[in-house]
């Protein structure tokens, strides 16, 4: 599985107040403009709303989607851009703040039925629910999805691959394009047309997030076959959302219409523009400028915008109202090898817990509006996240005289030398390890900064337990987003010793403790959601005791939020960018 | 030996001027080819304003980094948390009193120091690879212009592969796979030689060419004649006859070939292949420059500014020189 995605989970940490619903028809406010706008409104309510139809809302973006095709994406901004013409089994509540984290039916007509113990959920689909074509949804389109999009590696390859992770798969089903009998498939079930069952081979009482995966929207099996079928169905992807997929030319454009067979009623999205365009490939500044100067509404990636942009943006006031700045769910921090010499000690480990300046971390990645100072390895932004800080220093800016104390507990009072490695495509991770360099050093630890390309930096590099230990890392610079915004989705993959495989674990660190395995394994047996909230406190509180992650930031992004654009709010369920379903433009 | 084969040489080569020159013949007696150069220098104005500002430059870069502070020593504190640019100075540039180019973004650092820091590195790097490309260029050129025939077809061909060689993709695909630590250096120093190595392994068929035509209208002079009626062999005559008949040509072209070499480094850095970070170089800067030069322009400025007026000192003396040492190109 892979590991930076732009996927994660983010609830405001400074929210002023709780969610404000959104009204589902009717009542808005359809004045446009954002005369009365404030700095990150956005975060905790929705800006602008109104019913104000028409209108072509042109995107720009400054690479191109992983794939348009819902079985087969992982960043979070395609999630968030699939949900205008595709509709998964669950997503999440379109309402300003904290309360979009909430999961709610969308093809389904309620959230998951698990049985006792947890090895089997149902899911009824909603009556009514027609194609772009005009052919009624059923069950057995929501079981092919997931066949070819979990089955099937060597066609649909940029996923994630959950439902192949837990679903049981007795006869070793090899995906529809291998095998177009899904009567072999038996991971999912469908006793009728409206109902889909999933079996499990293990327990896991989080399997409601991955029905909000966009694999789980369903896909007719006529529509993918032949040579329209397979990577090129991302051109010809059959609508169940407000938009259809009128064209799709990879690197140049992609183009969406009303689609007139929607069901209205879907109050998870709006169904308010006449089109939709979206221009690939521009320039990142381009991106960032147009978006202000009223040639295009909206940049469409979804990481804010650059540094030009950023200091424009925040200097003037007038400006500034109409930007937000939420947190994207991603960590940055910087992992310690438990095998590197001498970082098999853990007061050697403690001892860099306290001499990094992370004021210098942030710096790198843009100052305040790039991130808050962080002390847990789960991020404000989840719902399981709570505040304690081990290692306090200074703020942030370094302890040296604590951790000169913990240098000559691990018995190396005068320092030693250590290797930090970055992405070498990552300017700021290589601000970060310089930083790091520069405050280690004051305490006598001498850093050697090494770069390594970002591709198959977590298969072969720093994922690579051997290729850590040859090359002595002792330090690796990394940031993390969950998949799913629940702790389990945040801190298996990076804190599991289960997650450790040969190479290309996320679990960089090497934590190998027992206790925590443990914990792993018997959280997903409980029910209750706020009793698995507090073992992932608990095993936060388990990884900063052994200190083999330095948590630098939770990062945030700047936005601009356009004054022509309605029903503009920030939603958490992807990566805190704003949600494409619900906009509309001002007339 | 040397000195009266130099002064058949130089002769031969100062005639025209000599004859020039006429009555003054009697006036300029006794001077060698070596003063005459100097004088002719020395009335060269810009060349020797570039040749002052060669030296100084030279001298900061020997000198300066015991003067100036740490170039890595981070200073957080004049960064500006929101927006990211130095809070204080001309144009949000750090200028001030302690630091009198700014600082750089986002670690703070003093750009004066880390600019006379990197000039250390930036000419280091291109003396060392252009006095490698001029000892290869210089023997393989004269071998190939004086023994002629199948010895200067295998040479010729191997410069013209040399010179067709996509040489900036290739350092950049040899660093890729270049080791940790080789022939006992780690690191920067590693680096340094690598550098030194791609650069003046791959520029030397430059001066190589030059060096083989000059050879080749030398070996058919009437002094190489005597010498080999006189039954001298080939590395006498070589060492002895040809070489000292080239130092002119040689140090011209050497001077050229490093302002070459230096934008070559800075490429080279700026691709992220150059020297290790944090250890300042001119080309690094100018890549972290890129990210912020809208908001941080002093941040490009004050590096590009140091390529700039290194590259032009080097050309100008070096024109200069040419001009000197050979009259006859220019005048």
């Amino acid at each position: 599985m892979r590991r930076t995605t732009r996927r994660g989970i983010a609830v405001l940490a400074t929210g002023v107040s709780a969610a404000l619903v959104l009204a589902a028809c009717g009542g808005g406010d359809d004045e446009g403009g954002g005369g009365s706008a404030t700095f990150n409104q956005g975060n905790t309510s929705i800006v602008n709303p109104s019913d104000s139809k028409g209108g072509t809302l042109r995107m720009l973006r400054t690479g191109d989607f992983d794939s348009t095709d819902p079985g087969n994406m992982y960043y979070a901004t395609a999630w968030n851009f699939s949900r205008l013409y595709a509709r998964s089994l669950l997503t999440f509540k379109s309402v300003g703040g904290q309360g979009n984290l909430e999961i709610t039916p969308d093809l389904a007509s309620g959230l998951g039925q698990p049985s006792a113990d947890l090895k089997t959920w149902t899911y009824k689909l909603r009556p009514g629910v027609k194609f772009s074509d005009g052919t009624p949804v059923t069950s057995k389109d929501v079981k092919y999805a997931i066949a070819r999009s979990n089955y099937s590696p060597e066609v649909m390859e940029k996923g994630p691959v959950y439902f192949r992770q837990y679903l049981s798969n007795p006869n070793k089903y090899k995906g529809p394009y291998k095998d177009p009998n899904l009567d072999n498939f038996k991971g999912v079930e469908t006793p009728d047309d409206q109902t889909v069952v999933f079996k499990l081979s293990q327990p896991f009482a989080e399997f409601d997030y991955l029905a909000t995966i966009p694999q789980t929207a369903p896909v007719p099996q006529a529509a993918d076959a032949g040579a329209k079928g397979g990577v090129n169905y991302a051109k010809g992807v059959v609508s169940t959302g407000p938009y259809k997929l009128d064209s799709y030319e990879p690197g140049k454009s992609i183009k969406l219409s009303k689609n007139p067979n929607w069901d209205a009623s879907d109050t998870n999205r709006k169904q308010l523009l006449d089109n939709i365009e979206v221009q690939l490939g521009v320039a990142p500044d381009e991106v960032d400028n147009r978006q202000m100067d009223g040639s295009a509404e909206i940049d469409v990636a979804g990481n804010g915008v650059n540094a030009a942009a950023r200091s424009k943006l925040l200097s003037d006031p007038e400006l500034k109202k109409n930007a937000d700045n939420p947190n994207s769910g991603f960590l940055w921090y910087t992992a310690i090898s438990r095998q590197v010499e001498p970082f098999t000690n853990k007061d050697c480990r403690i001892a860099v817990q306290y001499a990094v300046d992370k004021t210098g971390y942030q710096n790198a990645y843009g100052g305040t509006t790039g991130g808050d100072i962080a002390s847990t390895v789960m991020p404000p932004s989840l719902k399981a996240h709570q505040k304690f800080d081990l290692y306090p220093n200074n703020n942030g800016k370094g302890d040296p005289v604590k951790a000169k104390e913990h240098l000559a507990k691990c018995g190396k009072p005068n320092g030693f030398t250590t290797n930090i490695s970055y992405r070498t495509e990552r300017p700021k991770e290589k601000a970060a390890a310089e930083s790091i360099k520069a405050s280690l050093e004051k305490v006598g630890i001498k850093v050697n900064i090494k770069n390594y390309p970002e591709d198959g930096y977590t298969g072969g590099v720093v994922g690579d337990p051997k290729f850590v230990q040859k090359n002595q890392l002792g330090l690796m610079i990394y940031g993390w987003a969950a998949d799913f915004p629940s702790g389990f989705g945040f801190l298996q993959q990076i804190t599991d010793p289960g997650a450790l495989k040969g190479t290309g674990s996320s679990n960089i660190s090497h934590i190998d403790l027992p206790d925590i395995a443990k914990k792993f394994q018997d959280v997903v047996q409980l029910k209750d959601e706020a009793e698995r909230n507090k073992v992932y406190q608990e095993i936060d509180k388990a990884v900063m005791e052994d200190a083999s992650i330095i948590p630098m930031l939770y990062a945030k992004n700047l936005y601009y939020r356009n004054p022509k654009m309605t029903n503009v709010f920030i939603n958490y369920g992807y990566s805190g960018m704003i949600d494409y379903a619900n906009l509309g433009l001002a007339k | 030996m040397t000195a009266p084969i130099e002064t058949t040489g130089s002769e031969a080569q100062a005639q025209p001027e000599a004859v020039l020159a006429g009555i003054e013949r009697k006036a300029i007696q006794g001077r060698s080819l070596g003063q005459i150069a100097w004088l002719r220098l020395k009335r060269d104005k810009v060349a020797m304003g570039g040749g002052i500002l060669v030296v100084l430059l030279i001298l900061m870069a020997i000198v300066g980094p015991f003067l100036v502070g740490d170039p890595n020593q981070p200073h957080n504190d004049l960064i500006d948390p929101m927006l990211s640019r130095p809070k204080t100075g001309f144009m949000h540039s750090g200028m001030s009193a302690d630091h009198w180019l700014g600082v750089d973004l986002p670690a703070g650092r003093d750009m004066l120091s880390r600019i006379v820091n990197g000039a250390k590195y930036s000419l280091l790097i291109s003396f060392l690879a252009t006095m490698l490309a001029v000892v290869l260029g210089v023997v393989f050129g004269v071998i190939a212009g004086y023994f002629g025939g199948w010895v200067d077809t295998l040479i010729a061909r191997t410069m013209d592969i040399f010179l067709a060689f996509p040489l900036l993709l290739f350092a950049i695909a040899l660093v890729g796979v270049f080791p940790n630590s080789a022939f006992g250096l780690e690191g920067n120093g590693l680096r340094v030689a690598f550098l030194i190595f791609v650069i003046g392994f791959f520029s030397w068929p430059y001066i190589g060419r030059i060096i083989r035509g000059q050879t080749l209208s030398l070996r058919e002079r009437e002094f190489v004649d005597a010498a080999r009626s006189m039954g001298a062999r080939a590395p006498y005559i070589l060492f002895r006859e040809l070489l000292p008949n080239l130092w002119a040509p040689i140090l011209v072209y050497a001077t050229l070939m490093i302002p070459t070499n230096i934008i070559f480094e800075a490429s080279l850095s700026f691709l992220g292949v150059g020297i290790i970070p944090p250890t300042p170089s001119w080309g690094g800067m100018l890549n972290e420059a890129k990210e912020v030069y809208e908001i941080a322009p002093h941040f490009m400025f004050f590096p590009g500014m140091a390529i700039f007026i290194t590259v032009l000192a080097f050309n100008l003396f070096g024109d200069g020189l040419r001009d000197a040492l050979d009259p006859r190109s220019s005048r």
